[in-house]
């Protein structure tokens, strides 16, 4: 961990920091997407190192935040299902959907099993002959990968009691959602990191062209952090707006070719709803064909009621950037980890989670 | 329309549920604990054990539950877990731990193997302790109905100081010394779980804690309070501590020592290392001044932190890079993330 140790050390970011406060001359406002990041700049406090001008807005990045209501509903439905196992990401498991969480489901004999990878889930699957397990697959391109893997896996040792209810979504077309909405006040964007090591940044580069934003593709730790701030606000100072790539030591501008082959042989882009956000055409992975026979959705006909989110929460505005955490009026009284109302409040990357969790909720 | 429309997020029925979080040492746990028990029951103050006069002796007396799963993992067992445990408490009261009983659940079909092996590690860890297990009870349920075994483990001690050692005691200027690294035992447990193999094995650091504590009060540190670190972590023993004892805490992150390796594991599951579980660490809050002695005292003691009083309860962390935040129980125990 002594790498670790470098990108937080206290006098490398408050060096960084000093020269971020020399080059910033006017306030900007710069949103960082991912929900680690969120989560790192509040732990760490590196927002209070920054300059009085320069507001961090929180984005979109956070893949339990935005997978839609009744995705969870259908989870939950299939996890009461005699013969089945709900495998998912401990990450889900107190995201609450239209009724409950899937750990209340789990507590009134919903079978639930967390896993820590996808894998995980098809060796359960092989360890259990007499039961169907579905793995829930959520997250970004980052994790879309280790999903094609298993299936693969799954296919090859023949274990057909394997499926996955697919809720993979996509930066990109977010971004466009995002910066192409009326009164978009966004200026400059931290790209995720992680998400870029699998997919490279090559389809950023049109965005940042077409919308006039700068973009860097930015790590997790505090000087990762600061640096990248410093990079984005350089570029704005200087009315550039490039894609920019500070986590160089992870991130590939092509990504990861091999991952990306894979994904592109087991899904395919789909149009999906983001939890709060709305419809956002060719933003999700579903299965390609050949590969229906793992798909839960397929397997298991459901049926989807009509949802409806809590009349108070105000997630989506949250995850466009829009509003911060505090500015809901439910936030820490209707609303807290123990009793969440929508789901950036519970998951470990959620911006309502972060800010509850850090003593944030006076600033 | 229904009063009870379906997309009504939180009803009231899947609260009154048992959940998982009800006993992950957090929130939801002090819940149960300050609304469904202590309004029955009789607890003086909130402490590790209870403090009884029987004439001129003052005695410590405790009661834990061990219900770990798997039963064995690197560095430890159910069985070692049960006695140490329970020395735990009685230790954080001042106590020398004298006896101990032991109570089994079994499940049908538990290879006596196991059983004797649990056995044979209780009885090496309460030698190695010191202390006596001098009564017990067995109990066998039926298959699926319990998880191979559960143990609980009650015992007294004598202490052997005229105070008390409570939050309430917690005074201004306060040292916070931290008797060691944190976040082994539950980062073994979860290796264990869940078949993550990390390399070298991180072991649990479970261990008998009453010779370093006592020790503390036998070389005259001034201690005012003392808690072992167990579900909650670090950060959720200090937090009770400041509750209850209506004080401020500052806490410094640089200097609380965590091993790489379990660092290295917890980064990559998205845990923080200030709410794993240990099971052979504890916090003793001493007077000013006391501090450096008392760490000096112990093999792997360190001062991580300092009390204002009064206070409100709050504790903040000055984090590596030297920002500040608050710390706060979490709901339940942590779930490691997506990405």
């Amino acid at each position: 961990m002594k790498h670790l140790d470098e990108y937080r050390d206290a006098a490398r970011v408050r060096g960084l920091a000093a020269e971020l406060r020399r080059v910033a001359k006017r306030p900007w406002r710069i949103m960082e997407i991912c929900g680690g990041q969120t989560h790192a700049i509040l732990r760490f406090g590196v927002d209070q190192l920054l300059p009085p001008g320069l507001e961090l807005v929180h984005g979109p990045g956070c893949p339990v935040c935005v997978t839609p209501l009744e995705l969870i509903d259908k989870a939950i439905e299939l996890a009461f299902r005699p013969g089945v196992v709900l495998a998912s990401f401990g990450d889900m498991l107190r995201v609450p959907g239209s009724r409950t969480d899937l750990l209340s489901a789990r507590a009134r004999g919903a079978r639930v099993a967390a896993v820590y990878s996808p894998l995980d889930a098809v060796r359960l699957a092989e360890m259990r002959p007499d039961e169907h397990v579905v793995f829930f697959a959520v997250g970004f391109e980052t994790t879309a990968p280790g999903v094609a893997l298993a299936l693969k896996r799954a296919r090859q040792a023949l274990i057909f009691n394997f499926s996955i209810l697919a809720a993979h979504v996509l930066v990109p077309p977010a971004l466009r959602a995002i910066l192409g909405a009326p009164g978009n006040r966004i200026q400059g964007l931290l790209a995720a990191g992680h998400v870029c090591t699998v997919e490279g940044y090559v389809d950023y580069e049109p965005i940042a062209r077409e919308f006039r934003v700068p973009i860097v593709v930015t790590g997790f730790e505090p000087a990762d952090l600061m640096l990248g701030l410093l990079m984005c606000v350089r570029q704005l100072e200087q009315d550039r707006a490039e894609v920019e790539n500070q986590y160089a030591r992870a991130v590939r501008r092509e990504g990861n070719p091999a991952a990306r082959a894979l994904v592109r042989e087991i899904f395919e882009p789909c149009d999906r709803n983001w939890r709060g956000i709305g419809r956002i055409p060719m933003s999700g992975l579903r299965l390609r064909r050949e590969w229906a026979e793992f798909d839960a959705e397929q397997r298991f006909p459901l049926e989807t009621g009509q949802v409806q989110e809590s009349a108070l929460c105000i997630s989506g505005l949250v995850l466009q950037g829009a509003k911060r955490p505090v500015e809901c009026p439910a936030f820490g009284r209707e609303c807290t980890p123990d009793h969440p109302l929508g789901a950036p409040m519970v998951s470990s990357e959620g911006a309502c989670a972060a800010y509850y969790r850090y003593g944030r909720q006076h600033v | 329309m229904s009063e009870f429309s379906l997309a009504c997020p939180a009803p009231l029925a899947e609260r009154e549920r048992v959940l998982m979080a009800h006993g992950g040492g957090g929130r939801l746990m002090r819940e149960l604990i300050e609304r469904l028990f202590a309004p029955r029951f009789s607890p003086e103050h909130e402490t590790d054990a209870a403090l009884l006069a029987l004439g001129a002796k003052r005695l410590a007396f405790t009661t834990d539950s061990f219900v770990v799963s798997p039963p064995f993992f690197p560095g430890g067992d159910i069985g070692s877990l049960a006695v140490h445990g329970t020395v735990n408490d009685l230790a954080m009261m001042g106590a020398e731990p004298v006896a101990l009983s032991a109570a089994f659940i079994l499940e049908e079909g538990l290879e006596l193997d196991v059983l004797r092996r649990v056995a044979d590690s209780m009885a090496a860890a309460a030698r190695a302790a010191g202390v006596r297990i001098v009564t017990g009870d067995t109990k066998v349920v039926e298959r699926g109905r319990a998880d191979q075994l559960y143990i609980t483990t009650s015992g007294v001690g004598v202490l052997i100081h005229d105070g008390e050692l409570a939050p309430w005691r917690v005074a201004e200027g306060d040292e916070i010394v931290l008797s060691g690294d944190i976040g082994r035992h539950g980062m073994a447990v979860m290796s264990a779980r869940e078949g993550l193999a990390f390399e070298p094995e991180i072991l649990s650091d479970s261990a008998p804690l009453h010779r370093e504590a006592l020790g503390l009060l036998r070389h005259g540190i001034r201690v005012h309070c003392m808690r072992d670190l167990t579900r909650g972590g670090l950060a959720s023993a200090v937090i009770e501590i400041a509750r209850a004892g209506k004080a401020d805490i500052e806490l410094e992150e640089s200097r609380i020592p965590v091993r790489e390796d379990v660092r290295a594991a917890c980064e990559l599951l998205g845990l923080d290392p200030l709410y794993v579980a240990n099971e052979g660490r504890f916090v003793a809050f001493v007077a000013e001044g006391d501090g450096g002695r008392a760490a000096a005292l112990l093999p792997g003691g360190t001062v991580i932190g300092r009390v204002k009083k009064p206070g409100a309860g709050a504790v903040t962390l000055r984090s590596v890079i030297g920002a500040t935040r608050m710390l706060d129980l979490l709901s339940g125990e942590q779930l490691p993330r997506i990405c």
